[in-house]
């Protein structure tokens, strides 16, 4: 390993050969402010377009300034980063990108969290001496996404979040000069494009240009409503993030306060999406070990590997670019929408509610979810089995509008009786978690026997692609993981080709699986922070008294009183789905 | 846009020519070229058969396509005008000429007169600086054009269209 000799502001620094300028001056704590760039260390997700000269540095001996994101450190550099001359630089380069943006800050959904306005409070701008024209594009807005692209800076990370880690290809720069943009082709709606609303796009852009669909609003109204009972449901990703919004350090499990907050606002039930994961568990490991006993009893026809089918972007990807695979994913519904199945059927009838005053929110760490819970299967009679989807980032901003003290809230518990899950409900909320609860559970039904260990390292990790092969009692079981849409069309050509060598595949759209979803509140680049929620995911597994689906109380009680059992006909109507040919 | 449905015969010279590029989506330029050189421009199907050859994004394809403005989506006029927008021609008054055909025309740059008889393109400076403000009907140049010369240029295309028209 060649090492590198430089000095940055007088510093010495010492960094390995082919160290940009950027890193090499973060190593020794100097900050140089960056737009275009983003690295996300670990999920080999790079966006280095060097095209916004935010980040430019003076080098010794160079006639121009050098953009330090995309500047090699050589040996005996002497860097100057804030300068007369490199701050005049940057505060022009801000100007002229503000020259050309709506300066509406005061009502802005990124307001706060926008990298631009950090950028020009940073850089003191007082007064924009640039006068030109401004470009007026209209607002796309589907079920999930709003794009603002008037808001749009073109620092391209949209697009290589959806063209290289998602491979979906919405995304291109389009135009040239002043009209440039990024958009979908032939500037189509996102809402006729094959977009999957995985939301990456949205948690990478440093501007409004991209945000999610506020349903705050909508939400408030139901619950100033009298005649409405609303109900909440919370995924598991979203306890190990939530707290970062009130300035708790990552990777904080808020489980408790989350509830308190939610009662607060008024909630009439504060229930958990991890029992209705516990509940996936149940009929989508039955679903693999029905399909696994015909496969070994030498049945041709039977679909293998089968794959989960939580993640709704990925549910839409396949439908798309894979139709021909459509009856490979297992039919199970993604625990919100069993949770909004069971909600408006099993409670609302324990209750004594009509479904039309029963009102179903979702707290989700997803962008996604917003269209899934909008899908027309998922409602009867047009009444929708979940009636708002908001996002982690969403929760907060409610909060902070009921004016809760988050941090000093107490830890209270969810209501039952679907507040009731176990650690395989919890660790959902990471990639390889669903797996990891589907074989805890498919395990001890498929053997008799009691699992002699209960953590599998082996599924664990952040690596992109990930196999392990599990003892079933002498029957070995090929386990594939992958989060990353990119990672997944790896697996899934594999399928079409006919050389998987898996029985089982679990897919989530976003890097890091739903900790790192498209609703959660912003990782400004920061990968350790997706490793620090995964780390709290599985902290609050240990600390279950449960950690087995099949053992949740409240799900035996469900498939006594309600269900039957998995897999029976009224499982089948209310938790287990059909998907559709869209390509 | 108006969806059309692509012949047979269009999407196998698209498949054609994307062979010879050996399907390299380095060659997506090229491709573009040779494409539009056979069907006259590149409507939104066309480029859909080009990504699916290529294996690429259709995003990807139509930005390309509205990046270089010698691609065109919508059909040629029989009539292409070209005024040239060249430094020499712009100081000399090219953008006033340029108005005045759009209005004569009722249509913007890239658009073709509902007839298909005019089509209005801009070019950057095609090298008759000296004659500048240079504005092109097909092959034909016309230097030196002032704005109320465009009618009696405009004039001349749609009688000889007229013409034509009485002798076949
Ligand atoms: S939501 Fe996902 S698929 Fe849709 S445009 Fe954004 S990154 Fe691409
Ligand atoms: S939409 Fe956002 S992420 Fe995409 S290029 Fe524009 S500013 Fe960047
Ligand atoms: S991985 Fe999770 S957060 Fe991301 S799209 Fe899928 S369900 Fe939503
Ligand atoms: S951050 Fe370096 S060029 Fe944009
Ligand atoms: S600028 Fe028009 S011909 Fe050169």
């Amino acid at each position: 390993m060649e090492i590198i000799n430089l000095k940055i502001d007088n510093k010495p620094v010492v960094v390995k050969k082919g160290t940009t300028v950027l890193k090499a001056a973060e190593s020794i704590g100097i900050d140089i402010p960056t737009l275009c760039h983003m690295k996300l260390d670990d999920l080999n997700i790079e966006n280095k377009p060097g095209g916004c000269r935010v980040c430019v540095v003076e080098v010794k001996g160079r006639r121009n300034l050098a953009p330090a994101c995309c500047t090699e450190a050589t040996e005996g550099m002497e860097v100057s980063t804030h300068t007369m001359r490199v701050v005049n630089a940057r505060r022009t380069v801000v100007e002229l990108i503000l020259s050309d943006h709506p300066a509406d800050c005061l009502i802005c959904a990124k307001s706060g969290n926008c990298e631009l306005q950090d950028l020009a409070t940073r850089l003191g701008i007082r007064e924009i001496h640039y006068k030109g024209e401004q470009s007026t594009y209209r607002e796309d807005t589907s079920p999930a996404i709003i794009r603002e692209v008037n808001k749009c800076v073109m620092c391209r990370r949209c697009e290589t979040m959806c063209n290289e880690v998602q491979t979906v290809g919405v995304l291109s720069a389009v135009n040239r000069g002043f009209n440039a943009v990024v958009a979908p082709a032939f500037e189509m709606n996102l809402d006729h494009s094959v977009c999957t609303y995985c939301g990456q796009c949205v948690a990478v852009c440093p501007t409004g240009a991209l945000t999610e669909v506020d349903e705050t609003g909508a939400v408030i109204r139901a619950l100033s409503d009298p005649t409405k009972t609303v109900i909440v449901q919370t995924a598991p990703a979203v306890r190990a993030a939530l707290g970062e919004e009130f300035g708790m350090p990552a990777g904080t499990l808020v489980t408790g306060k989350m509830a308190a907050a939610l009662r607060r606002l008024g909630f009439d039930y504060v229930f958990d999406t991890d029992f209705a994961a516990d509940l996936t568990i149940m009929e989508e490991g039955t679903e693999l070990l029905g399909r696994l006993s015909a496969f070994m009893e030498g049945d041709k026809n039977v679909k293998l590997p089968i794959l989960t089918s939580c993640c709704p972007a990925w549910v839409k990807f396949f439908e798309h670019q894979f139709p021909e695979l459509k009856d490979i994913p297992s039919t199970a519904r993604s625990p919100q929408q069993m949770f909004g199945s069971i909600a408006k059927t099993y409670f609302a009838g324990k209750l004594g509610v009509k479904r039309e005053d029963l009102v179903v929110v979702s707290i989700m760490p997803c962008v996604a979810k917003k269209y899934e819970s909008s899908r027309e299967e998922f409602a009867v009679n047009g009444n929708p089995d979940v009636d708002y989807a908001l996002t982690t980032r969403e929760l907060a901003q409610l909060i902070k509008l009921a004016n809760l003290d988050f941090r000093s809230l107490p830890d209270e518990d969810f209501d039952q009786p679907l507040g009731e899950s176990t650690g395989a409900g919890v660790i959902f909320g990471t990639t390889g978690g669903v797996i990891e609860a589907a074989v805890r559970t498919a395990y001890e039904v498929f053997t008799g026997k009691s699992l002699p260990r209960l953590d599998f390292e082996e599924l664990r990790g952040m690596d992109g692609l990930r196999k392990a092969t599990i003892d079933f009692n002498g029957t070995p079981i090929n386990i594939g993981i992958a989060h990353g849409l990119g990672n997944a069309r790896k697996l899934l050509e594999e399928i079409q080709a006919g050389t998987s060598e898996f029985h089982a595949i679990e897919i989530m759209s976003c890097p890091g699986g739903c900790i790192g979803g498209g609703g959660q509140p912003y990782h400004h680049g920061n990968a350790e922070i997706l490793k620090k929620r995964q780390k709290a995911i599985y902290a609050e597994d240990k600390n279950k008294k449960l950690r087995k689906s099949h053992e949740n109380p409240y799900i035996k009680k469900l498939y006594e009183e309600f269900l039957g059992a998995p897999l029976s006909e009224k499982s089948h109507h209310l938790l287990h789905t059909q998907y559709f040919d869209r390509s | 846009m108006p969806k059309i449905k692509l012949a047979e015969k269009a999407v196998d010279l698209i498949r054609e020519i994307c062979t010879k590029f050996n399907n390299d989506e380095g060659e997506l330029i090229n491709v573009l070229h040779q494409v539009q050189s056979k069907l006259g421009y590149l409507p939104a199907e066309v480029q859909e058969v080009i990504a699916r050859e290529l294996n690429i994004s259709v995003a990807k394809v139509y930005g390309v396509v509205t990046f270089y403005s010698f691609f065109t989506m919508l059909p040629k006029g029989q009539h292409p005008i070209s005024v040239c927008m060249g430094t020499a021609c712009y100081v000399r008054g090219a953008e006033q000429v340029l108005s005045e055909i759009k209005r004569q025309l009722s249509i913007e740059v890239g658009e073709t007169t509902p007839d298909g008889r005019f089509s209005l393109s801009c070019l950057r400076c095609v090298g008759a600086c000296g004659l500048a403000p240079v504005v092109m009907v097909g092959e034909k140049v016309y230097g030196r054009v002032s704005p109320q010369q465009v009618h009696k240029i405009i004039a001349e295309y749609k009688e000889g269209c007229a013409a034509e028209a009485k002798t076949a």
